[in-house]
């Protein structure tokens, strides 16, 4: 290599991390989250113990929101990248559904389970079950993109009906419901604090965010260019299955979060994952926010939870995504 | 399969007569044959004992599909049989024997109506799609079930829920049922941009949409209405009412017959689309209109009794394996047969043997979801 080439090697392709749009982006979630602090039923400014409740209350579901939020999407993504398929995420491979099942397993085992016993439980069953997942897709060769979820929420299906069986033995079954809807009602400090984990999960994806990018191009490339294409893999589900487990855990499931974000940033940004995690996060709080604000204000004094218009949403949102591929 | 028999049929086939002028040296015998293609030797017929162009691939071949099909059809008699008559307090041959009787016998004619129901749409929805993994209860059949019993509750309570059981009620079913999927079909299998894959996307995704919102219905129940609402979403034979039957038996056999009347136009939908349509089939037509009878056996299917996941994954996974064959003519007959003996099979055990009637659809999901893991893991490709 002589010396004039070397300079221009080192331009970066990709975008700048940080212009102007980002930081347009950050200032609009931020007043999305300040709006989602000063929303609710009790007066805050003129009671007296307005601002303990504030502290007890509004600040931890704020927060709750912008790590689900955050998490949730990134893990899509990465999974999308680990798959090569963009109609992957926690919800449409069964990685919820076997958190779930690691939840309940915990919960009945081991009746004065503590939080931190039945987050591990999900992580682990999340671990497995994306591994099943994984290892199914490796051993198979697929005629279409649009086969991988149908496989994955037909395996879901089956790893849930395990668990309606085992709620229904166990009179757990309504309780089953209310877990897995995701809902930011029940976000109190004291008992959400265990979510801080994903800012790990978080730091960790953004560290290995090149390397990820190189394992999404296929073993052989990743292999060739030399990186250990098993042990990224390993690394990648087990941030995923931290992610959802700790999520699932304590807010319960976000459907489709992980798949309409990553979808969304790479129809404008492109697909170099360490320039979109930024926007990918920033989204992922985004939409989270606004659909709590939306399940909180339109049957105000009561709450719909978030997972119920984010289903909704995401439903529609993905209809439009299958149809444009189609169309593409 | 056995390749040596392949070979035999190879070495077998002797070549066409004066395929030799050909080969050998040109001589103007041969260019006299070549110029006057008419003055051939007719054709010797050859008779080819070992090649057969049926169902199966050998004598043996049909011969265990018939063992196999009428020793399940006796156990399946014996089960329903054994449904009748087991337990039953009055002596055989009474009136009042066949009386009880009688009322048993409406779960058993649910189990037929189901296994038919099942196991034909199943059959033909994984020929049509071309996929051997899928069943058709997910492309939103179950999440419509579920979300038309929970907003029935939700809004009118267990007591409308109950009052709800009439037969206006099981056609508003079948004709959501039916028409969701037309509209589907009718939106992403015409046209210039038809997708298969994609229609099951989209289908699957619009269950999760309306699942989601029969959750949150579900949390807003009181614990006994919930419990109501559970009985009624798994799926169970115990709640088909026999007055659905006057409807439901004629859909099912119209639908059951023009799918087995089409079982050979099947057969080459099955070497997928283009091989289909270079045969001369107008493929779309053919998979939209089988598409649309599926639609109508798994709207009666879940209607009547809830639904059923994986049955229908289980039989026709059980139905390829026992028949070893392509052809839909055999292979329907074969599903439906092994869909009534598990339906009564699992009844009869669960009944009589272990006490636990409430779980018997769970335990049939369990095994058939069990049965589709086993599969995934092991085929090669989809």
């Amino acid at each position: 290599m002589t010396s004039t080439t070397a300079p221009r090697r080192d331009t970066r392709t990709r975008k700048k991390l940080f212009d102007w749009k980002l930081i347009l982006g950050i200032a609009v979630v931020l007043a999305l989250l300040a709006l989602s602090l000063s929303v609710g039923e009790y007066d805050i400014l003129s009671t007296d113990d307005g601002w303990e409740m504030f502290a007890a209350t509004r600040i931890p579901r704020t927060v709750a929101l912008v790590l689900a939020g955050a998490a949730m999407a990134m893990s899509g993504l990465v999974m999308q990248l680990l798959t090569q398929n963009r109609f992957v995420e926690p919800t449409t491979t069964g990685t919820t559904e076997w958190a779930g099942l690691g939840l309940l397993a915990v919960t009945y085992l081991i009746p004065a389970a503590t939080i931190m016993d039945r987050m591990l439980g999900a992580v682990v069953f999340a671990f497995i079950g994306t591994m099943v997942f994984f290892l199914f897709l490796r051993r198979v060769s697929l005629r279409s993109s649009l086969i991988v979820p149908i496989i994955g929420i037909m395996l879901g299906a089956v790893v849930s009906s395990v668990s309606t069986f085992f709620a229904l033995q166990t009179d757990m079954l309504q309780s089953l419901g209310v877990w897995f809807a995701g809902s930011f009602t029940d976000i109190l400090r004291g008992q959400y604090e265990v979510l801080w984990v994903v800012v790990l999960v978080v730091v960790a994806i953004f560290l290995f965010a090149d390397r990820l990018t190189v394992a999404g191009m296929g073993e052989e490339i990743a292999t060739n260019v030399g990186l250990n294409y098993n042990r990224m893999v390993l690394i990648g589900t087990g941030l995923i299955a931290i992610a959802t487990g700790v999520v699932t855990v304590v807010v319960g499931s976000l459907p489709f979060l992980g798949l309409i974000v990553p979808n969304i940033v790479s129809m404008f940004r492109g697909d170099d994952l360490r320039s979109n995690l930024p926007w990918v996060g920033l989204l992922g709080i985004g939409i989270v926010t606004v659909c709590d604000l939306i399940g909180r204000t339109i049957i105000s004094p009561f709450e719909i939870p978030v997972s119920v218009i984010l289903g909704i949403i995401g439903a529609v949102v993905f209809v439009t995504l299958i149809v444009r591929q189609r169309r593409g | 399969m056995d390749r040596n028999r392949y070979v035999e049929n190879m070495v077998d086939e002797s070549t066409a007569d004066g395929i030799d002028n050909y080969l050998g040296e040109e001589d103007p015998q041969a260019r006299r044959y070549e110029r006057v293609e008419e003055s051939w030797p007719p054709p010797k017929d050859k008779p080819q004992a070992q090649r057969r162009a049926g169902a199966f691939q050998s004598r043996a071949a049909a011969r265990k599909y018939w063992i196999i099909l009428g020793s399940l059809l006796v156990a399946g008699l014996l089960f329903a049989f054994g449904l009748l008559a087991w337990n039953n307090p009055m002596p055989f041959g009474t009136e009042t024997f066949w009386l009880i009787a009688e009322r048993r016998a409406d779960a058993v004619i649910a189990m037929l109506i189901v296994a038919v129901c099942q196991a034909v749409a199943t059959v033909a929805f994984q020929t049509v799609t071309n996929n051997r993994i899928i069943t058709p209860s997910i492309m939103g059949f179950e999440s419509l079930y579920t979300a038309i019993h929970t907003s029935t509750i939700y809004f009118f309570g267990a007591a409308g829920l109950i009052g709800a059981r009439t037969l206006e009620t099981f056609l508003v079913q079948l004709a959501l049922m039916i028409g969701l999927s037309l509209v589907l079909y009718s939106w992403l299998l015409t046209g210039r941009h038809s997708n298969m894959h994609a229609m099951l996307l989209v289908g699957i995704v619009i269950g999760g949409g309306l699942g989601s919102v029969s959750t949150f219905m579900q949390r807003m129940l009181t614990p006994s209405e919930f419990d109501v609402l559970t009985a009624r979403l798994f799926g169970s034979v115990n709640n088909a009412d026999p007055a659905y039957y006057p409807i439901a038996v004629p859909l099912v056999l119209v639908a059951t017959a023009l799918l087995y009347l089409n079982a050979r136009k099947l057969n080459v939908i099955a070497l997928g689309r283009d091989t289909a349509t270079n045969l001369g089939l107008n493929y779309k037509v053919l998979a939209i209109s089988t598409l649309v009878l599926i639609s109508v056996l798994m709207a009666v299917s879940t209607a009547l009794v809830g639904p059923m996941t994986f049955l229908g994954f289980l039989v026709a996974t059980l139905a390829y394996q026992f028949a070893d064959t392509y052809d839909h003519r055999f292979l329907f007959p074969m599903a439906v047969t092994i869909g009534f003996v598990v339906l009564t099979g699992a009844y009869f055990i669960m009944n009589h043997v272990f006490y636990a009637q409430g779980v018997v659809s769970i335990i049939i999901e369990l095994v058939g979801g069990s049965v589709f893991l086993f599969v995934i893991l092991r085929k090669g490709r989809l």
